[in-house]
């Protein structure tokens, strides 16, 4: 059976993790790719890098993060962030991230997924939506409505229907990150996730709102997820990974081993 | 020296690059007399059944891996695709490969037992080792292992299975025959489990 894939998020501006993380005391917090290394030896599934560098002249910073970051680590990662074209992608993607993810500029332009679909595979494309709950109406069926730009812009779109139409165009996984929940602590949203995801025949991933253990056995099972992204749970040490991993190991959730292997001599 | 086989795909420098990591010295290459020359190959990448095997007979290297690789004796890994292309013949795009191991490559049903299935199966999946084999040596039975896949190899001949996983099916993970093993699961993105199999593979025969 295939095992549920937990996902730590990094942030990073100008090559640097945002985000304070406070719980390690022998690794550079802020240095992207050593907080790559620190979750990969602690079973991460795969990693999730947004970039958010604001200034269009910086954003070549996130390249080299990418190329360290694929020479240290043998799990896939993907890098979100500021992806506007087909270029934009493939210099991700030839750096070494194993995916990217859209989100705006996909809103803006759907053709991006389509073309990046046909140049590097469904597998590459994860569609990432920032949704909103909106009352329920004719125009919004799922009562959540798609925003852009970190939930400045409503986009009059509906969530299930753009998640619909992302998987028609070549999306190859969706990311349906929650701007109600993010940052509260309160759980994912879990009724859009299991909407979206009993709607469509590609992998969803939950996102926002992870504050307890708890919280990710429900996006599993309420919520229907294929993955959850983890943030701030794992980032202030109060959840280590492998304390999650056991919790729902321990709750009936196919879940990745931690291996440990000899490594052949050399 | 490994020849990494570039049939203009994605994902070959993540091959190169864990290779590179575990101090084996690779070249990623289309020329087929360094194929020829190669101490080993692999065939590794993520793509569709039908333009790889376009790409590959376009650059000449379809008969380079079938006739001076498999059947030379050479240590050959195939992954992903390039377990799929070994076979017969692929339901995607009817695609006609290598040949190199009897059998055909199948997609995955959208519906098993009335739920509807995932379709392409994208994650870690558990690995039975089916038969003993020297490239499994030192990873435990039941691994985890990174798929990302539509379609799977149904080998004509059990004796060439060595691994197995269920992904709403059963279906062969990982086979073998003489020099040539090939993974549906990604071995450059499996964590320690996937570089130990490589490392296997860069030993066996040494």
């Amino acid at each position: 059976m295939l095992a549920k894939r937990i996902i730590p998020c990094l942030d990073v501006r100008d090559g640097m993790v945002t985000k304070g993380i406070k719980f390690l005391e022998n690794i550079d917090v802020g240095d992207p790719v050593a907080m790559a290394h620190y979750y990969y030896e602690q079973g991460a599934d795969e990693i999730v890098f947004y970039d958010i560098t604001a200034s269009n002249e910086r954003r070549g910073i996130m390249l080299d993060v990418v190329r360290a970051v694929a020479r240290e680590i043998f799990i896939p990662f993907s890098v979100g962030g500021g992806l506007r074209t087909v270029d934009d992608m493939r210099a991700v993607l030839l750096a070494g991230a194993e995916k990217v993810s859209i989100d705006s500029g996909a809103v803006r332009n759907p053709r991006l997924i389509a073309e990046g679909a046909r140049a590097f595979g469904s597998q590459c494309i994860v569609l990432s939506m920032q949704v909103r709950r909106c009352a329920q109406s004719e125009a919004f069926p799922s009562g959540c409505e798609v925003v852009i730009d970190g939930g400045r812009t409503p986009t009059g779109r509906d969530a299930l229907l753009w998640a619909k139409e992302g998987e028609g165009l070549g999306a190859g996984e969706l990311c349906i990150n929650s701007i109600d929940r993010d940052g509260t602590k309160l759980g994912y949203d879990l009724e859009v996730t299991r909407l979206i995801s009993e709607s469509v025949s590609i992998p969803v991933i939950a996102s926002g709102g992870a504050g307890e253990p708890q919280h990710l056995l429900e996006a599993f099972t309420a919520g229907a997820a294929d993955a959850a992204i983890v943030a701030s749970i794992v980032h202030y040490g109060e959840h280590p990974l492998l304390d999650l991993k056991r919790y729902l190991k321990d709750h009936g959730v196919e879940i990745r081993d931690a291996v440990t292997l000899e490594r052949n001599g050399r | 020296m490994i020849a990494i086989v570039d049939y203009r795909a994605g994902n070959l420098t993540s091959v190169a690059r864990a290779l590179e990591h575990l101090g084996h010295r690779c070249e990623i290459t289309d020329q087929a007399e360094r194929i020829r020359a190669a101490d080993r190959v692999i065939l590794p990448g993520v793509g569709a059944a039908g333009a790889t095997m376009e790409n590959l007979n376009a650059l000449g290297l379809a008969s380079v891996l079938r006739e001076d690789v498999a059947r030379r004796g050479k240590p050959f890994l195939g992954i992903c695709i390039g377990i799929q292309v070994l076979l017969d013949h692929s339901e995607e795009d009817n695609a006609n490969c290598l040949g190199v191991i009897a059998g055909k490559v199948k997609r995955y049903p959208a519906v098993v037992d009335g739920r509807p299935l995932k379709v392409p199966q994208i994650g870690w999946n558990r690995v039975r080792q089916s038969r003993r084999h020297p490239v499994f040596a030192g990873v435990p039975d039941n691994t985890h292992f990174y798929f990302v896949n539509s379609y799977y190899p149904v080998p004509a001949e059990a004796a060439t299975v060595i691994a197995t996983s269920d992904y709403g099916i059963p279906f062969v993970a990982a086979i073998a025959r003489e020099n040539v093993v090939a993974t549906q699961f990604h071995l450059e993105k499996s964590g320690e489990a996937g570089l130990k199999l490589l490392d296997n593979f860069c030993r066996l025969g040494a």
